[in-house]
């Protein structure tokens, strides 16, 4: 067993082990920090920032980074809220998000963090990107409109052999995230699947299923993001 | 290729995908490019997906898809190659040689590719072309190298000067780049080879060698600054089967050239540092991670290895030290300013795209293929050297109170000698200046465009890690420049290419910063816009890497330091002028409907 440590999130002492990441340590304790790139059981990637909370005054990324004894790490700044409210804005400016007409609305964690950061009009200017919509494979449809390019898909959609469908092209603000087209062919029903579950906005479509849940009846329909978490806490406190 | 040649480079690289660049560059080197089917061919058998291989290939600027011309030129698009007259060369390779920009002439023959900063500050306009470099070229030259093109020369005969100075003539180098060193120290003096190794380092224990890097206090000369001795220490306390020494010779900062001329004129000082480095942590290999516009240098620094091995530096027993054995390699890059970052290059020795890793664990835990890794800057290992030699005491006496020893700084743009020096930290601003023959500055761009545009009222500060910190490069712009159009625009938009595009902010927001800047300089700019700058700007310290904390700092440090090159140009009487031209955007609607808007 990992030793018991104490941690200060917003001055408010938890504890925990000091085998966890400080997105995990907050989790456990029932404190809610956004993440949208992280992906339990794949290696980090951090690429989105969202998570990004201050320790010690310095920004480092809750999903990624270890906790130690006693440390003071702040979740609930301005600072940290505007950041968080940022990225969300260059991700909705960078792609072309329309949500009303989006087979994920309502699954979309994007969507979903921004009723909960309640962005309205963004600060960064509409980039208007062309992206395309790749309808050539026979299982997935994958609208480059909206892929916030935090490589999910690449690091957790692999083959019996370990090779990836997935992969990032270019690099900068040209990169973008490609299928490979002959592998592609032998994506199966779950892979397919479990690409569409991975994907956290309506970038990975699986031909057929994008309705399957009515729309108001979906997972961020009926509660929002992080509420889950913050229930465990609660009951948690009360134990 | 042919199914079987490209198998027999694979075979060569045991098929393994950490390989790939290697395998890669042997593929350009043979018909400059990879096509549809080598792709196919490799993803069989390095067994990967063939978007995998594209990954690797899409990122680095000196791989490519398609044929990049007989003759590849790659003319450096750095600020300093412009004030030195880059557009007239352009001009010429465009109007004259039928090239077009970023793509092939039509027949085929010349291809004419912008690259940022090649490392020939201190001669420019340069360029590189099929990896060999041509520097100090004017509208005649260029003329007589498309004439030559033209008729099919081979390189080699397309040089009109004689080789360059020092080692840049040797025959397996035979380059016309020249060194101008201008001021010498311990580390350019004149040294014996592997010496230090003979002498010192077989009577001493690995501590003892850590010992004296530490007392020396030595920093990491790359930029960063780390503690080496530090850096060592932790290396050498992580677990591993395996260690790995890896020398930064990726020389990317914009305006630096100073491990250009150390590695050309101190290979063996660079590799003796690196045993050294091997012998105090427990490692048994190394690399010497090159960028790809030295590749002129490769053959050179091969050969030096290779005699080396054979006079028994490297291999087993180096120096005859007993228990120990060390030996090393180089590897290629291919063309990325990130992958000079320490996790990115490793990820690219591994041969995948240049991405830098989030940390930790770090490099010194959990490096090259796992294993713990000591990353340093060609000049720290230099360093090294000498510290083990005259003693660590010797070297803390050497600079100011924080910062230890010399300092080789490349200078260039308007003055009278660019080139390198080797100063001891101290030095102000305006000594520098006066060393190099510098009149009527205006600005100095301290540490590459990651560093700090600095303005006349402050040439008294101090280079020192403390104040005027700088992995070597210093560029000078006198008062014929413009901060904003000649310098921040240009430093902008090297940092848009060479993202690595991971990162949220880092992928976007110089990109929407520069747009600002078009905006200012157009004239629509009003003092709202530089409250935009400054807010977005600072949002880059929550990136993963270094290169994201500091793109946006050529707007930052200008905005700090020449501010009122800013407000000249801005709108009076207006805080807010919308980013779409309403009149432009309906002008189409306007044409069909034969009616005017009211705005
Ligand atoms: C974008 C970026 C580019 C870098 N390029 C180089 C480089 O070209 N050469 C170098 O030595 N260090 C470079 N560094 C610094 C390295 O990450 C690392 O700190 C350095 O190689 C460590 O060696 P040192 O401690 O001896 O300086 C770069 C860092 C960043 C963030
Ligand atoms: S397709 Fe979806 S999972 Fe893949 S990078 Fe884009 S947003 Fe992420
Ligand atoms: S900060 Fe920029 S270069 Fe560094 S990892 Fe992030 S996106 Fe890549
Ligand atoms: S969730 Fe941590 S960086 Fe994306």
């Amino acid at each position: 067993m990992a030793d018991r440590i104490s941690i200060y999130i917003d001055k408010k002492e938890y504890f925990t082990t000091e085998d966890k990441t400080i997105l995990e340590a907050a989790q456990e304790n029932g404190v809610y920090i956004p993440t949208l790139c992280h992906l339990p059981e794949t290696e980090s990637s951090t690429s989105c920032r969202i998570c990004t909370v201050m320790v010690n005054g310095r920004p480092l990324t809750a999903c990624s980074t270890p906790v130690g004894e006693g440390m003071e790490i702040d979740n609930s700044t301005t600072q940290i809220t505007e950041w968080r409210k940022s990225v969300l804005e260059i991700m909705f400016t960078e792609g072309n998000h329309f949500c009303p007409s989006c087979e994920k609305s309502g699954n979309c964690r994007l969507q979903a963090l921004a009723y909960r950061y309640q962005i309205m009009a963004p600060q960064f200017p509409y980039q208007f990107n062309e992206r395309e919509i790749d309808a050539t494979n026979d299982k997935i449809i994958q609208d480059h409109n909206r892929c916030i390019i935090c490589k999910r898909c690449v690091r957790a959609i692999k083959d019996e052999h370990g090779r990836s469908f997935f992969a990032f092209i270019d690099r900068g603000h040209k990169l973008r995230v490609r299928l490979d087209r002959k592998l592609g062919k032998e994506l199966t029903d779950e892979l397919a699947e479990a690409a569409m579950e991975v994907c956290p906005v309506g970038s990975i479509l699986v031909r057929e299923k994008g309705f399957e849940t009515p729309i108001g009846q979906r997972k961020y329909d009926l509660e929002r993001i992080g509420a889950d978490i913050e229930q465990n806490g609660q009951m948690k406190n009360h134990e | 290729m042919t199914q079987h040649e490209l198998k027999i480079i694979c075979e060569k690289n045991h098929f393994d995908r950490h390989s790939l660049m290697d395998i890669l560059h042997e593929i350009h080197d043979h018909q400059g490019f990879t096509t549809e089917e080598d792709i196919r061919i490799l993803s069989e058998n390095l067994k990967i997906s063939e978007i995998d291989l594209r990954q690797t290939i899409s990122f680095y600027h000196f791989f490519a898809c398609s044929s990049r011309g007989k003759y590849t030129i790659y003319l450096n698009n750095s600020a300093i190659s412009n004030l030195k007259g880059r557009e007239e060369i352009e001009k010429v390779f465009i109007e004259e040689g039928g090239c077009v920009k970023n793509g092939v002439s039509p027949d085929g023959l010349i291809g004419l590719y912008e690259t940022p900063c090649i490392g020939m500050s201190d001669q420019e306009p340069a360029a590189l072309i099929n990896g060999r470099i041509f520097t100090n070229l004017t509208a005649f030259r260029a003329k007589e190298l498309l004439h030559n093109m033209k008729k099919g020369l081979p390189l080699e005969d397309m040089y009109t000067t004689v080789y360059g100075d020092g080692r840049n003539a040797h025959p397996e180098m035979k380059s016309i780049v020249r060194n101008n060193i201008r001021r010498v120290g311990p580390l350019l003096r004149p040294s014996e080879k592997m010496q230090v190794l003979k002498n010192q380092v077989s009577q001493m224990s690995p501590e003892q060698v850590l010992e004296q890097v530490k007392l020396a206090e030595l920093r990491g000369r790359g930029g960063a600054g780390f503690p080496t001795g530090l850096k060592w220490q932790f290396c050498r306390m992580a677990e591993g089967k395996k260690k790995y020494v890896f020398c930064n010779a990726d020389e990317g900062e914009p305006g630096t050239f100073k491990d250009r001329v150390l590695l050309t004129e101190k290979p063996e000082d660079i590799i003796e540092g690196m045993i050294i480095a091997g012998y105090a942590i427990g490692a048994q290999e190394g690399v010497l991670y090159l960028r790809y516009e030295y590749k002129y240098m490769k053959n050179y620094l091969e050969y030096i290895i290779q005699t080396l091995r054979e006079e028994g530096f490297l291999g087993k027993n180096p120096a005859g030290i007993k228990g120990f054995s060390f030996d090393m390699r180089i590897q290629l890059g291919a063309g990325s300013y990130v992958c000079g970052e320490e996790s990115a290059l490793i990820e690219s020795t591994e041969g995948k795209r240049g991405e830098p890793r989030s940390r930790p664990p770090f490099p010194v835990e959990k490096g090259y293929l796992g294993y713990p890794t000591v990353v340093n800057n060609v000049e720290t290992f230099c360093a090294a050297v000498k510290i083990v030699q005259f003693g660590g005491d010797w070297y803390n006496s050497l600079g100011t109170d924080e910062s230890k020893g010399t300092k080789l700084v490349s200078v260039s743009g308007d003055c009278r000698y660019p080139g390198i020096y080797e100063l001891e930290w101290g030095f102000t601003m305006r000594d520098v200046l006066e060393m190099v023959g510098a009149k009527e500055t205006r600005a100095v761009q301290m540490g590459g465009p990651s560093g700090e545009l600095v303005n006349k009222h402050q040439f008294d500060r101090i280079l020192c890690y403390s104040d005027l910190a700088t992995g070597g490069s210093i560029m000078i712009f006198d008062r014929r420049r413009n901060v904003i159009e000649d310098v921040v625009v240009n430093f902008m938009e090297f940092f848009i290419n060479e993202s690595c595009g991971s990162c949220v902010p880092c992928r976007n927001i110089p990109k929407l910063l520069k747009e600002k800047l078009d905006k200012i300089l157009s004239g629509k700019g009003t003092s709202q816009d530089l409250a935009d700058m400054e807010r977005w700007g600072a949002m880059m310290k929550i990136n993963r890497c270094g290169l994201g904390h500091t793109a946006a700092h050529p707007i930052l440090s200008s905005l700090k330091n020449f501010r009122s090159h800013y407000e000249r140009k801005l709108r009076k009487h207006t805080d807010f002028i919308s980013d779409v031209d309403l009149l432009e955007a309906s002008k189409e609607a306007a044409e069909y409907t034969n009616r005017e808007p009211v705005i």
